[in-house]
């Protein structure tokens, strides 16, 4: 077992695994024929995204794990995505948001990831970041959209922003699993990307007449390490109910 | 006995893209590298288009099937992240068979890497990137969504003749 890199591959294949399930759970039911094909697409590219990561750290792993008994056969508190992402769809508004402030550090966490010289981790990266960067541009312009649309739809979209604001602060937290991935050849610098991150999330928003909450507001964190909201325990019995009750079961 | 790699790529050069049939694997830069490996087997390299692709299973199992109709049983298939793939490899004539198909060709190179810049996402216009209507050849078309019927695709409409077609966005 790699234990330099495995928890951290764990964290990057969680977080899109985790939202994947949660924009499926829009599939069908989209406000609009486009925008149920987009989310349902973006929920793609992430599961595809987990598979590559889930692999890999099955791989680093090495007892006969694979991506698929990390994704179906281990508890919530084992999943070590950020809060962020398991937070409910909620209106259309709260879906945008959590996925506004989710794809502008992810496409940022990506180009870093790019650049690793851990090779494995460099080339699912690069191949990520080529369908974030359209996600990115999605749900930046449907947020400038929307913010700047209807009173109601900004009113909405404001609430939103607010609502989940806390949970952006986990993002760019560091522990002892990023430092040992740093050094390993994977990883990034926090603290300059949480300045990148708050220049474009800022810079959007206000194109979108809607007001940035202050950044040093306080945050919820405990994602990365485990402690998740009940959220994350009621998406997991829906996504694991068939692997759990038929293990194997293949179709 | 060896199987001529030229034999190959010909053969997988007639399998059509299970969400694209009008171009084959190898037109849209699929089939990465076609080799004997150390133990004589015949390995074929292949890339995945999009990471949530579900076509690269049927990709490979076509494969299998072609190299075992031309008497190639034990071939090996590698699956090859890095480089990623790009709309880039497409072939001149990949492009010109798309269009012909009433797809529109990827306008322009993909984007390369770059700091995300809200002036320049939020300044974006889908008019900018050239998109072409592949029926009537005019550049008045105007962007549906940017995500179409599969996620390499956009949703465009052309503002001349009124049908709404793909297009193959630059990857
Ligand atoms: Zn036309």
């Amino acid at each position: 077992m790699d234990d330099a890199l495995h928890p951290y591959v764990l964290r990057l294949g969680d977080n899109a695994l985790v939202l994947s399930q949660r924009l499926g759970e829009w599939c069908g039911k989209g406000p609009a024929l486009e925008e149920d094909m987009a989310l349902t697409n973006v929920a793609l590219d992430l599961l595809g995204q987990a598979r590559m990561w889930l692999s890999y750290a099955a791989e680093l792993q090495g007892d006969g794990a694979d991506e698929d008994s990390l994704a179906y056969h281990r508890n919530a508190p084992e999943f070590r995505n950020l809060l962020l992402v398991e937070q409910p769809n909620g209106s259309y508004a709260d879906t945008l948001v959590r996925q506004f402030f989710f794809d502008a550090w992810h496409a940022l966490a990506l180009r870093e990831l790019g650049r690793s010289s851990e090779s494995r981790v460099a080339g699912i990266a690069q191949k990520a970041a080529k369908e974030v960067a359209y996600h990115l541009r999605r749900s930046s312009d449907l947020i400038v959209r929307l913010g700047d649309g209807t009173a109601r739809s900004h009113e909405m979209m404001q609430a939103a922003v607010d609502n989940l604001w806390r949970f952006t602060g986990e993002m760019f937290e560091t522990d002892a699993i990023d430092a040992a991935a740093r050094a390993a050849g994977a990883g990034f610098d926090a603290t300059s990307l949480r300045r990148e991150w708050l220049a474009y999330v800022g810079e959007v928003l206000e194109t979108g007449t809607l007001r940035m909450p202050p950044p040093e507001a306080w945050m919820q964190k405990g994602g990365k390490q485990g402690v998740h909201s009940e959220h994350l325990s009621r998406l997991l019995a829906e996504m694991q109910v068939l692997q759990r009750t038929h293990p194997g079961a293949k179709w | 006995m060896h199987t001529a790699t030229t034999d190959v790529w010909r053969w997988l050069s007639e399998i059509p893209d299970p969400e694209v049939p009008a171009v084959s694997i190898v037109d849209l830069g699929i089939v990465r590298d076609v080799r004997h490996g150390a133990d004589a087997r015949l390995v074929v390299t292949v890339t995945p288009t999009y990471s949530g692709c579900p076509a690269t299973e049927v990709i490979a199992n076509s494969i299998r099937e072609a190299l075992q109709d031309h008497g190639v049983a034990d071939a090996r298939i590698e699956m090859q992240l890095s480089p990623a793939w790009t709309t880039d490899w497409l072939t001149p004539e990949a492009k010109e068979k798309l269009r012909r198909y009433g797809i529109a060709p990827p306008a322009g190179l993909a984007p390369g890497e770059r700091a995300i810049d809200a002036s320049r996402i939020l300044r974006y216009r889908p008019a900018d990137d050239g998109v072409t209507c592949p029926r009537c050849g005019s550049a008045r078309t105007e962007l549906i969504s940017g995500f179409g019927s599969t996620p390499c695709k956009a949703l465009y409409r052309c503002v001349a003749c009124r049908e709404p077609f793909d297009y193959f966005k630059p990857h």
